[in-house]
């Protein structure tokens, strides 16, 4: 369980990124972190993780903080960045480095992973792709068994085969207890494999709903000709008719469309907050 | 699989399931695939697969036994059958109907053109 409360934080002391925000994120879910560039979204990530600290507020991680940096915090949270490069060293250097530091990780699922990825190590890791690379610690992170996940746009560099083993892989290893948050812009590439969605735009969280509720509380639809109805959170022209994003009065269960719900939250806060925090019948 | 845009993702995999029992894919009595394995090949979360599973055992189509998987029940193929009467029904006669009002098309026609397509799919099997 991670509880941010009423977390401040800036990269310079005149401009606050977030201020007062405060989340409960729960096991057993993958959590979908959406935001526009800038809004944030790494910067929680490493909030989480204890590479940056609050201004004010704090961040409790299973009843650490991640600030103190102890041990018995950082080998059950793995954070994969949007950008890596892995150093010049061998398969063997790299894991004598650095798999010592969480105590669950498993070689024999590394191995499976990068085959799942397709991945072929070279003798010099620097030596691969990108792509590739990520590929790597994507296969890496997941090996290490850590508790919590945090993954910074996973599916970017990644070629169209690869994203479906990455939901794949994802799918096998997500367990009653693990947390496991992805942020991202592809929304497309992980719409099915979301559990609970986080919506933060300018410094505020927007939305943190599960998609049960959100589908309870929303109808995402295509219709010929755009009602007249003010509750209306997102409307889309396009060929083949207008994309709704409206108010569930009538209970139908339809599928969520994580792209017009991130354009109806981020337009419309306030009809959101309304539609999210009236009781139902 | 290719999901469709408008129902719940859950409801599509139940669609899926019931058409696997009723090709005779998955067999009554038989232990039937595990959340993981099923999330897995759908490519989606262990959890919606749960909403799937916990929608056809409310329907009595599998049942679960604790610490051994989900099994398809004995009546599990009447039951599919039942349901799916149901939503053919409920949704797509509807629809039919409608189109063949729009464009006049009469049942006699229907009729003559279903018998054939059964003799022309099924007949000879």
């Amino acid at each position: 369980m991670i509880k941010i409360s009423n977390l401040s934080f800036g990269y310079s002391n005149k401009k606050l990124l977030y201020s007062d925000l405060s989340l409960d994120i729960k096991g057993g879910n993958i959590y979908g972190l959406l935001g526009k560039n800038g809004a944030g979204k790494s910067t929680l990530l490493k909030n989480i993780s204890g590479t940056l600290f609050p201004k004010k507020g704090e961040v409790i991680v299973n009843g650490s903080i991640p600030q103190r940096r102890k041990p018995s915090f950082l080998n059950t949270v793995y954070f994969i960045s949007e950008d890596v490069t892995l150093p010049p060293l061998t398969l063997r250097k790299y894991l004598d480095l650095f798999s010592v530091f969480y105590p669950n990780f498993n070689v024999d699922e590394l191995n499976t992973f990068l085959k799942e990825l397709a991945v072929s190590v070279p003798a010099k890791l620097s030596a691969l792709s990108f792509g590739q690379q990520k590929k790597f610690s994507i296969a890496f992170a997941l090996a290490c068994n850590t508790q919590i996940l945090l993954m910074d746009e996973p599916t970017n560099g990644l070629d169209i085969p690869s994203k479906a083993q990455f939901r794949q892989l994802i799918a096998s290893v997500m367990t009653d207890d693990r947390i496991i948050i992805i942020s991202t812009h592809q929304t497309r590439d992980l719409e099915n494999l979301i559990d609970q969605v986080i919506i933060v735009d300018d410094g505020q969280l927007l939305l943190n709903e599960s998609v049960n509720t959100i589908t309870e509380r929303l109808i995402f639809e295509t219709v010929s000709i755009q009602p007249n109805d003010n509750r209306i959170l997102y409307a889309e022209k396009h060929l083949k008719g207008v994309s709704l994003v409206r108010e569930n009065t009538s209970g139908e269960d339809t599928r969520i469309n994580l792209e017009n719900l991130f354009n109806g939250v981020t337009s419309k806060p306030q009809l959101a907050k309304e539609i999210f925090t009236t009781n139902t019948k | 699989m290719e999901f469709r845009d408008k129902q719940a993702i859950y409801l599509q995999i139940v669609e899926y399931v019931c058409e696997q029992i009723l090709l005779g894919n998955w067999q009554t009595g038989n232990k039937i695939l595990s959340i993981r394995e099923l999330a897995v090949y759908m490519e989606v979360t262990p959890n919606t697969i749960q909403r799937t599973y916990d929608f056809l055992q409310q329907k009595q189509i599998i049942s679960n036994r604790r610490g051994v998987g989900y099994f398809l029940e004995e009546e599990g193929m009447q039951r599919v059958l039942a349901y799916r009467r149901e939503l053919f029904l409920e949704n797509e006669l509807p629809l039919m109907f409608r189109n063949m009002h729009l464009l006049k098309i009469g049942p006699e026609e229907v009729n003559r053109r279903f018998d054939e397509y059964i003799t022309q799919n099924y007949k000879d099997k």
